[in-house]
């Protein structure tokens, strides 16, 4: 049976994204000097515009499924998508200036992020557990190679290394879970499984379901599974690092909640022991490991892994509230990190990357507009009112407490304090020792300009927090109108 | 007297998913191994499909199986790739020298 092409409109952002990536990298392969700049520019143009197609194929209201109910759109992926599009295009922006000083400004660097951004949009849309893997593969299999991408430093192939096996390992776990879920209940098609599984589901579909959220799990880097995190943070270069904390995760997160929310809606009690224990895990672990690390990158990592702690609890609350302080968490922990790495690109000294937080000495007496921005990022990210992190960590700890999860929001309040340590250590470092050597300057116009709008953004959250509630309420309403 | 049922394949199946998993956690000497072991697991899930969608007489399994083979050469090939530019950084493939950072 065929489709006609305004049948199919909901996917014409992910069609043109893969068009785009393809005819990007011909265009890359022809030019001769200087590709790798130009194509940078016109890989965040593509991202832009597919945003913008997005916003104008979404439908209105309810669900639309294409291609056999392979693909889903509604209000939720498109802002999901416009999120992980925005996040792509600022870690290509990010990387130009890096990628030209470290001299591995190759085209093929904004091709591979825009193959892992198609990727993530095909994740975020799929109905079925077919097209969640091939999707999910199109994004890992990219996110490995790029982790690779600096190929003559140790530190960065092992990234790589490290990477690959463990999220093969994982994606070998998600596919073990699909095949127990469609063994025992017939179908791999996300509304036929809504309807078939109820609260009395067999071991079996149990099984199924564990092993996919292990592999989700994985993705998210969220406890048990989150030793690759640090890693893989540390080795890879550094814009790489900066966009693997911000759309992959943001991505992850989203599959967590439209698998959980769409095809097992119906078994809310078993996955949610199973996420209170992940989120516990995370937020702990993001707390006290991050205490004892040197490396800004490491710390970051940890700092991560706590956010995503942060994050489940909203989605084990289970509730449409839960989820959708799921998605605020996820936007205002978007913005901080993209933010904060955008800092932690500019820490160089004689042309070389710097790395340890004491390299951040004295950072307020040298550079003042960027410590203050630095500070403003970690005191977000401890949650401390009015800026952004803390509206993110209240409605998810409200969810949890509506939901009578009295204590998760307890140890998730708790883990907060101790997570604020180190957050206010860097700020320490920056207002309160004194400078060893200054970090250089010029860095570039695009890293300036990303903090102070990432900056802004979490400086004024407050004024326009009601907005961004509404529009996430919206897109819960209609991932779960069926 | 035997009958091969749906039993024994999964059994089959979640044998060798195990020996993938175990080969990833215990081998202590070649990188090659683990990137065999993860073919293994995948082969495992395949196993299992096939033998749902023949139970199920559904033929969504086995599209799914040509899925997976698909992604499991691309992915192997990436794998490889990887390897091949971590042993020209660091001269050997032993697990036990994957530690420049240690996590």
């Amino acid at each position: 049976m065929g489709f006609t092409f305004t049948e199919i409109m909901p996917a014409w952002p992910e069609i043109f994204l893969a068009c785009a990536a393809m005819g990007l990298l011909v265009l890359g392969v022809f030019m001769k000097t200087g590709a790798a700049r130009s194509i940078s520019w016109l890989s965040v143009l593509a991202l832009v515009a597919t945003g913008i197609l997005e916003i104008v194929v979404v439908p209105d209201g309810g669900r639309v499924h294409i291609f056999n109910q392979l693909f889903v759109a509604d209000v939720f992926t498109t802002f999901v998508k416009c999120l992980i599009l925005g996040a792509s295009a600022v870690g290509i922006i990010m990387s130009l200036g890096y990628n030209d000083r470290e001299d591995i400004a190759r085209f093929e660097f904004p091709i591979l992020i825009l193959l892992a951004t198609l990727g993530m949009m095909m994740m975020v849309s799929a109905a079925d557990l077919i097209s969640l893997y091939v999707g999910l593969e199109l994004q890992s299999l990219s996110l490995y190679v790029i982790a690779a991408f600096r190929r003559d430093s140790v530190k960065s192939s092992e990234a790589g290394l490290k990477y690959f096996v463990l999220g093969a390992l994982a994606s070998g776990m998600l596919l073990y879970g699909s095949s127990m879920i469609y063994g025992f209940s017939g179908s791999t098609n996300f509304l036929q499984l809504a309807k078939v599984l109820d609260a009395d589901a067999s071991a079996g579909i149990i099984v199924g379901l564990v092993f996919v959220m292990v592999g989700l799990a994985f993705k998210i880097s969220a406890f048990p599974f989150h030793m690759w995190t640090p890693d893989v943070y540390e080795g890879a270069p550094t814009p790489v690092t900066a966009f693997f904390a911000a759309a992959p995760k943001m991505a992850a997160m989203a599959l967590f909640i439209s698998v959980l929310v769409g095809p097992f809606g119906n078994l809310v009690a078993q996955w949610q022991q199973v996420l209170v224990l992940i989120a516990i895990g995370s937020m702990l672990l993001g707390g006290f490991a991050a205490i004892t690390q040197s490396n800004i990158k490491r710390l970051l990592a940890y700092s991560s892994i706590g956010n995503m702690g942060y994050a489940l609890i909203g989605l084990s609350a289970g509730t449409k509230d839960g989820y959708s302080a799921v998605l605020i968490y996820m936007s205002i922990y978007l913005v901080m990190t993209v933010g904060a790495f955008a800092v932690v690109l500019c820490m160089r000294r004689e042309g070389r990357m710097v790395e340890e937080v004491k390299d951040l000495a004295g950072l307020s007496k040298t550079q003042p507009a960027m410590a203050a921005l630095m500070a403003l990022f970690m005191f977000s990210m401890a949650g401390i009112p009015p800026l952004a992190g803390f509206f993110g960590k209240f409605y998810v700890f409200l969810a949890a407490i509506e939901a009578k999860l009295y204590i998760l929001a307890i140890i998730g309040v708790l883990a907060s304090v101790v997570a604020a340590y180190y957050y206010l250590r860097i700020v320490m470092t920056m207002y309160f020792t004194e400078p060893v050597e200054d970090l250089d300057r010029n860095v570039g116009p695009e890293l300036s300009t990303i903090q102070a709008i990432a900056g802004a953004f979490v400086l004024f959250f407050i004024l326009f927090a009601e907005p961004v509630v509404q529009m996430t309420n919206q897109a819960i309403a209609s991932l779960t109108s069926g | 007297m035997w009958e091969i049922g749906l039993g024994h394949y999964l059994t089959v199946a979640a044998i060798l998913f195990t020996i993938g998993i175990f080969g990833i956690f215990l081998n202590r000497k070649n990188v090659i191994i683990i990137l065999m072991s993860v073919e293994l697991m995948l082969l495992a899930v395949n196993i299992n499909f096939v033998a749902f969608s023949w139970a199920l007489q559904d033929l969504v399994g086995q599209i799914f199986t040509m899925f997976v083979l698909t992604v499991a050469a691309a992915e192997a090939a990436i794998g490889l790739a990887i390897l091949v530019i971590y042993f020209r950084n660091r001269g050997s493939i032993e697990v036990e020298d994957i530690n420049v950072m240690k996590g």
